[in-house]
């Protein structure tokens, strides 16, 4: 396949002009060639969506309607352990993903059973949290801190939540068909979904909870 | 209450007889029109046995081209809704004078207004740009198809299960009478309870989704499936704007999904993000729509920029003026319309500074507008210029466009806007541009390319009486909105006290109705083409001796696009390979791989349109029913791992002696 940037000169002609201007040559493309770069430009999107959160969070984070502030109702070390929940379970994608790169299907899938135990764990943690407040009166509907408050770590939760039903079922895919091109593609994008996850996450544990704490 | 009307909410949420319009006389007529409509499409669609056909060839197809011509159905049939809103208003504000109410009451008014903007923005521009790029864009770079087929077919649905459910809300329940916007806190629950506001909210996430994900598809395909040797500055122009605009939507359309979640979460769980107390800020519903609003209005003018630039140096027969400074204007308005969104209200009360900074980022974008309009110009210049179609409403736009540009810098004048804000100034201001600008060309677009869609080209004569009549029709509805903004007229009105204004009224009406004159012969020209389609046929695939590689292969293209993919060596490819006289390889076919069709995105998009519909009236029963269908469907689907096959190297071959012998005939015709 040649790719010459300047053109051909006129004095070629007849088939050499046609296979200067013809990929004869051509295979078929590979399946998925774009599948990266493409979930890379959603998680994109979706990053914008957080950032929409995090501006809504920013403006109304100190309106609090005479109700309860982060002084109190945030519970530090509690956050800290979810924190660290989520944070062990991209590590763990990380040896699934260095499991997949040596191509043992059996440590993949032991990995990503422990990542999605992480993530679970993190999951209980948030909604323990979350009901927690709610018994003490502090509802999303309270003040448009809570709203933002609620809707800001609620939709990370939910991401998260959607990432662990993604996992059980690449799972079993992984399961019926092996570490074959698709599953291997499918690997990598939950992996950048699930660090992306992660990077939310940091911002939501530094400006949601340690700067209420401060504020 | 009693248990039965318990059992009834529990089904039906609330949704009863009542949400249909028996009181609505207008509406009723409608509903009887459009059902027979449908009825009788329905009823000519099984006598002529064409549903299989429908459904195998174009429903589940994934072909970039069929999904580009369902788009332009789409905005069509739409467009004609919205049209209808249009001369409903016309008519009302030309006749609701010395103490008249009009026709229309001030509900139905409200929810006709909201109804034409939302309409017109979402499900007739958009669908018209978007399949405009689907079209076009992976024939002009050489490509076989999309990156994503099938999200590109689930794209195409969703965006028309949204237009279902703004359809649906003309004769089940209401439409949102907000203005198309819906600014809280009229939108909110307290001043809005109805499903009114539900109804734009539902159809807006779903036809997003599409339009998000059909912006990351054609992204995608623009990076990764160029031709070979197809730099970015060897891109035609109209790929470059498209590849801008879909930079764009990625950019903004998650904006617009958060806001409507915001707003939805106000409306069914009661929080307090845009409401007046506990701490809500509605100012901040209007800061975040409009950072998804200003891009989204160059979202459907900067591919319009592409298709003039392609029309101008295609009917001008030489090289675009100015291609760099072109791409690198586009770009420019790319960034710029991220930093102007504060324009639409400098009346909120930002204050000096921060509305002078917006004021003078919006008067920087006129540069890069300025500099494309000199580099047609210059394209045109000392050209041998063949007025077709395309080329006429190409020169309208010029003319129209430059005028509600100015109009546009005027209102960028903070003190300017102030006496400006929401009258019918700005009202004519973004109809010249959007109308000058988007729908103009829309039409170039349409007569451009069909030929290369269908295989023969328009009538030009139906065509040029419909440019005759939209024209004027234009400046004769438009120009009064102009002076009765100047007096300081208000946008939205649906009664007047002075009767001094009435003649303006009448004079815009006239016009509106030469509009639907020249949209009537826009209508008898296709129809007119298509029953004289053996006369035009277009069998070099090069109708208009363009320029660019989708004049290259066949009219309409075969599936595959290119038996063997092209080699861009100069930035108008075709136009070199036709210099140098290059023929077309016409034989070593090989098989092609080409991904399979599905229908799951029709399915899919049926169950979001249920789901939506029952979120709408509180069904929650149905909408849990419709959520786990969406997962389980989606789940599925994913289970579906063979989604491609080849075409045999001998259907190619055959498809390709096809278009040798056509050639050959065409040549020994006009030999």
């Amino acid at each position: 396949m040649s790719t010459p940037q300047q053109p051909l000169p006129a004095s070629l002609s007849g088939a050499t002009l046609t296979a200067g201007y013809y990929d004869l040559n051509e295979h078929d493309h590979p399946e998925g060639g774009s599948t990266l770069l493409g979930f890379w430009i959603y998680l994109m999107s979706d990053c914008l969506i957080f950032a929409m959160l995090f501006a809504a969070f920013g403006v109304l984070g100190g309106n609090f309607a005479a109700g309860p502030g982060p002084k109190d109702l945030f519970d530090l070390p509690l956050v800290a352990l979810n924190t660290a929940m989520l944070l062990f379970s991209s590590m763990t994608y990380g040896f699934a993903m260095l499991a997949m790169q040596r191509g043992t299907k059996g440590p993949v899938i032991g990995w990503l059973i422990a990542t999605a135990l992480f993530g679970a764990a993190f999951l209980s943690i948030e909604l323990y949290e979350f009901s927690h407040l709610i018994a003490e009166g502090a509802t999303p509907q309270r003040s448009a801190f809570l709203s933002a408050f609620f809707t800001l770590v609620g939709t990370h939760g939910l991401h998260v939540t959607f990432g662990l039903v993604w996992l059980a079922v690449l799972l079993v895919q992984i399961g019926q068909r092996g570490l074959c091109d698709a599953n291997r593609r499918r690997i990598l994008c939950l992996s950048m979904f699930w660090h992306f996850l992660d990077v939310i996450w940091i911002g939501v544990f530094t400006f949601v909870y340690l700067m209420g704490m401060v504020r | 209450m009693t248990s039965s009307d318990q059992t009834w909410s529990f089904l039906m949420g609330r949704l009863s007889l009542d949400a249909l319009p028996l009181h609505e006389p207008i509406i009723l007529a409608t509903f009887a029109m459009v059902a027979l409509g449908g009825l009788t499409l329905v009823a000519a669609l099984t006598w002529f046995r064409l549903w299989t056909y429908l459904w195998k060839e174009w429903f589940t197809s994934v072909d970039h081209k069929k999904i580009g011509v369902m788009y332009m159905v789409l905005g069509l049939v739409m467009f004609l809704r919205g049209f209808a809103d249009a001369i409903m208003m016309r008519i009302q504000q030309a006749i609701a004078f010395n103490g008249s109410e009009g026709y229309l009451t001030a509900h139905h008014y409200d929810q006709v207004f909201t109804a034409h903007g939302v309409i017109m923005i979402f499900f007739v521009a958009m669908p018209f740009v978007t399949g405009l790029m689907n079209f076009v864009v992976p024939l002009q770079i050489g490509a076989r198809d999309v990156s994503f087929p099938f999200l590109n077919n689930f794209s195409f649905w969703m965006t028309t299960a949204g237009a279902v459910l703004v359809m649906a809300s003309l004769f089940i329940g209401e439409f949102a009478a907000t203005g198309w916007l819906a600014y809280p806190p009229l939108s909110g629950l307290a001043y809005s309870p109805g499903v009114g506001v539900d109804y734009y909210i539902w159809a807006l996430q779903i036809a997003g989704v599409g339009t998000t994900l059909s912006g990351i598809n054609l992204i995608a395909t623009i990076v990764k499936m160029r031709a070979p040797g197809m730099s970015l500055m060897k891109m035609p122009i109209f790929t470059w704007t498209s590849l801008c605009t879909n930079v764009l939507i990625v950019a903004s359309f998650p904006v617009l999904t958060a806001v409507l979640v915001l707003l939805s979460l106000d409306r069914y769980v009661g929080t307090n993000f845009f409401t007046n107390d506990l701490g809500g800020s509605p100012m901040m519903y209007v800061n975040l729509i409009w950072i998804w609003g200003h891009p989204e209005v160059y979202i459907l003018v900067l591919p319009i920029f592409g298709v003039f630039s392609e029309v101008t140096a295609t009917f001008c027969g030489k090289r675009l003026f100015g291609y760099s400074s072109m791409v690198y204007a586009t770009v420019v308005i790319t960034i710029l319309s991220y930093v102007v969104w504060l324009h639409h209200f400098f009346t909120m009360g930002s204050g000096a500074s921060v509305n002078s900074f917006f004021g003078i980022t919006t008067m920087v974008i006129s540069i890069p507008t300025g500099a494309k309009l000199f580099n047609w110009m210059f394209t045109m210049y000392r050209a041998r210029i063949r007025y077709d179609l395309p080329m006429m409403w190409t020169v309208a736009f010029m003319l129209t466009f430059v005028i509600g540009g100015m109009t546009g810098v005027l209102l960028a004048v903070p003190p300017a806007d102030f006496v400006l804000h929401n009258s019918l100034f700005l009202i004519a201001h973004f109809h010249n541009v959007i109308i000058g600008g988007v729908v103009f060309g829309v039409f170039a677009a349409i007569n451009y390319w069909w030929p290369k869609a269908f295989g023969f080209k328009l009538e030009p004569f139906w065509g040029k009486v419909s440019f005759w009549l939209w024209v004027p029709g234009f400046w004769l509805a438009f120009s009064p909105l102009y002076v009765m903004g100047l007096m300081g007229v208000t946008r939205r009105m649906r009664v007047f006290d002075d009767p001094s204004l009435q003649i303006w009224f009448v004079i815009a009406a006239i016009g509106a109705f030469m509009i639907a004159g020249g949209i009537a012969a826009m209508l008898v020209q296709y129809g007119v083409s298509i029953m004289r389609r053996d006369q035009n046929r277009d069998e070099t695939g090069d109708p208009w001796n363009a320029r660019t590689l989708e004049w290259a292969t066949s009219s309409p293209p075969p599936a595959y696009n290119f038996a063997f993919t092209p080699i861009a060596h100069d930035l108008d490819a075709w136009a070199d390979m036709k210099r140098l006289g290059v023929v077309r390889p016409l034989d070593g076919f090989r098989p092609i791989h080409m991904p399979r069709n599905t229908g799951a995105g029709v399915i899919l998009s049926g169950i979001s349109l249920i789901f939506g519909f029952a979120m709408i009236w509180h069904i929650w029963w149905l909408a849990i029913v419709g959520f786990a269908g969406l997962l389980i469907t989606a789940i599925a689907h994913t289970f579906n791992y063979d989604r491609a096959y080849h075409i045999p190297a001998e259907t190619v071959a055959a498809t390709e002696a096809q278009r040798t012998r056509q050639l050959a005939a065409h040549q020994g015709a006009s030999a």
